[in-house]
């Protein structure tokens, strides 16, 4: 199963990865077309302080905290990628009080998001992933 | 191997959190799940979002429509098991038939407590609000202007009462308690919620009870006279614990379950808000009435019944609540040392003592909360991190490198 893991020390700090993130959820095909001017909302997030940088996105837990507690059945895990139906989705907020990786948000519409791996979006390659210029976040098959 | 047959009484989250484990481990067994309720399994907590329509009875629904298929189950709805028999192995139903079992869970819930007041049967216009029946009953009853008092200023009856505001109908919650939310919130964190509340026309009488009831009034102890069409009570709810009581289980509040979620009786299990188990915060025995902690003592339970040892004793009070746009996020319990930020929209308060998160309240910025509850949950001792910075910012930078590098770059 691949997965996206995070290589803390090459990463620059250059948020690309959440712009990337972004433009990929916006199906546009020129970037700063679908982003001039908007205030992204990433599913994956840089985290800086004191020249330290790394992104955290959803993890697709083997036991998923978030998938358990969803009071909807709106998160689901299927084939090692956790989803959010978005349409059932009523914006509870529970998965964020449980997810251990802070990897859930809010979005506009009320509906929570998070990192899907890109594929109701793009085939292959999360944007992210593909967008990172140092390769400090990989798409990989590591040990099960 | 002689293949076992699972009984499952209840139709909820601990039911399919059950029916989901003992799938993965047995996948010829025999399920019989029984609900005194005819509906599809749904989501008791979504029937506020419903009135408010932000969901339908369709999108509602806890499992899609193929969940019993495609789990080999056989759905007995609209029949309510009146008495288990540990020495035959069955359980007797209200139409005479029985069901035997190899392995039976209790996953029967709670129902809402009736205060015992003064003229209450006096009064037509009530309702409970726990359930999709009692959902659709209460809607039909109001109109636009209907005066609605609701017994109660909890999770339950703040969240009808935003459910109910669609119909603008006019609000009165009455709560013995001087606080909103009481069992979740502080003096402080309530006072933000309710002024919150209060700007969306819901008007509260806190520190009151209902002295008397006539058919459309009550009469408070303080003398006021609150004339009312409907009646919501939403005091609180008793864990259903009665069919375990009845053979002699060991119960107390709710049903008495151990780490693998197995009542005293053996091959009787129970899970979800009928039950009382340890709170991984505290320490102590509690009736922890959450979906979360129900769908995860059913998946405990169902996995024990079908031959894992599989232990759940991570329990731990929690709520995530929103309320007009306004969220609130709690977990664990508020003793020890503080941790206060406030502004007028926002506010955190993080309890901690012996180098161990205890609980949080956050209101309005509730991003990232489940990194403290993580806290709670696992027992991090708090010298390993940097507390002082998180308490600021939830994140995984208060971790040490090698902590982050294994929650970032394995497997988890």
């Amino acid at each position: 199963m691949k997965r996206v893991y995070v290589n803390e020390q090459w990463c620059l700090g250059c948020h690309l990865c959440e712009y990337y993130c972004a433009f990929a959820a916006t199906n546009e095909k020129d970037m700063v077309r679908a982003l001039k001017g908007v205030m992204i909302r990433p599913r994956i997030r840089i985290e800086e302080k004191d020249g330290i940088s790394f992104a955290v996105s959803c993890r697709h837990c083997d036991e998923p905290l978030c998938v358990k507690g969803c009071i909807t059945g709106a998160l689901t895990k299927k084939d090692g990628i956790i989803t959010i139906d978005r349409n059932k989705c009523v914006g509870c907020y529970t998965c964020i009080l449980s997810c251990p990786y802070g990897a859930i948000s809010p979005s506009e519409d009320g509906a929570v998001q998070k990192c899907e791996l890109c594929i109701k979006t793009v085939r292959g390659t999360p944007k992210c992933v593909e967008g990172c210029p140092n390769g400090a976040i990989v798409f990989e098959e590591r040990g099960e | 191997m002689n293949s076992l047959k699972y009984v499952i009484i209840g139709n909820s989250a601990a039911a399919v959190g059950a029916v989901e484990a003992i799938r993965k481990n047995d996948s010829e067994g025999r399920i019989v799940i029984i609900s005194s309720e005819t509906h599809h399994t749904y989501s008791r907590p979504l029937i506020s979002y419903l009135l408010l329509g932000k969901t339908d009875e369709n999108r509602m629904k806890y499992r899609g429509d193929s969940f019993y298929s495609d789990n080999k189950c056989e759905f007995l709805p609209g029949k309510t098991v009146q008495r288990i028999d540990p020495e035959k192995k069955q359980v007797l139903l209200d139409d005479g038939s029985c069901e035997s079992y190899d392995k039976l869970l209790i996953a029967t819930g709670s129902t809402p407590f009736i205060p015992p007041v003064k003229g209450l049967e006096k009064v037509r216009n009530k309702f409970t609000f726990t359930t999709l029946d009692d959902a659709r009953k209460l809607d039909s009853a109001l109109n636009e202007g209907s005066r609605v008092l609701i017994l109660g200023a909890g999770l339950i009856g703040l969240k009808c009462a935003e459910g109910i505001s669609k119909k603008k109908v006019s609000t009165v919650c009455v709560d013995l308690s001087h606080r909103v939310l009481s069992s979740i919130l502080d003096d402080e964190a309530s006072e933000i919620v309710k002024k919150h509340l209060e700007k969306n026309n819901i008007r509260f009488c806190l520190g009151r009870q209902v002295a008397e009831f006539s058919d459309g009034s009550a009469m408070l102890d303080d003398g006021t006279e609150i004339p009312f069409d409907v009646l919501v009570t939403a005091v609180g709810v008793r864990p259903n614990i009665s069919l375990l009581k009845d053979i002699g289980g060991k119960t107390n509040r709710g049903i008495i379950i151990d780490e693998r979620c197995r009542t005293s009786i053996p091959d009787i299990y129970a899970a979800g808000d009928c039950c009382e188990c340890r709170d991984a915060a505290s320490g102590e025995m509690k009736v922890m009435a959450l979906l979360p902690n129900a769908y995860m003592q059913g998946e405990c339970a169902g996995m024990n019944m079908s031959g894992a040892d599989c232990v759940f004793d991570k329990a731990i009070p929690m709520n995530a609540i929103g309320l007009f746009g306004k969220h609130i996020i709690t977990a664990g319990v508020y003793t020890g040392e503080e941790y206060h930020e406030a502004d007028e929209e926002n506010y955190k308060k993080l309890f901690y003592s012996n180098n161990r998160l205890n609980g949080f309240i956050l209101v309005g910025n509730i991003e990232k909360a489940g990194i403290y509850t993580s806290l709670i949950r696992e027992g991090t001792p708090l010298d390993t991190i940097d507390f002082e910075l998180i308490c600021r910012m939830p994140g995984l930078m208060a971790f040490s490198r090698k902590e982050r590098a294994r929650k970032l770059s394995s497997m988890v």
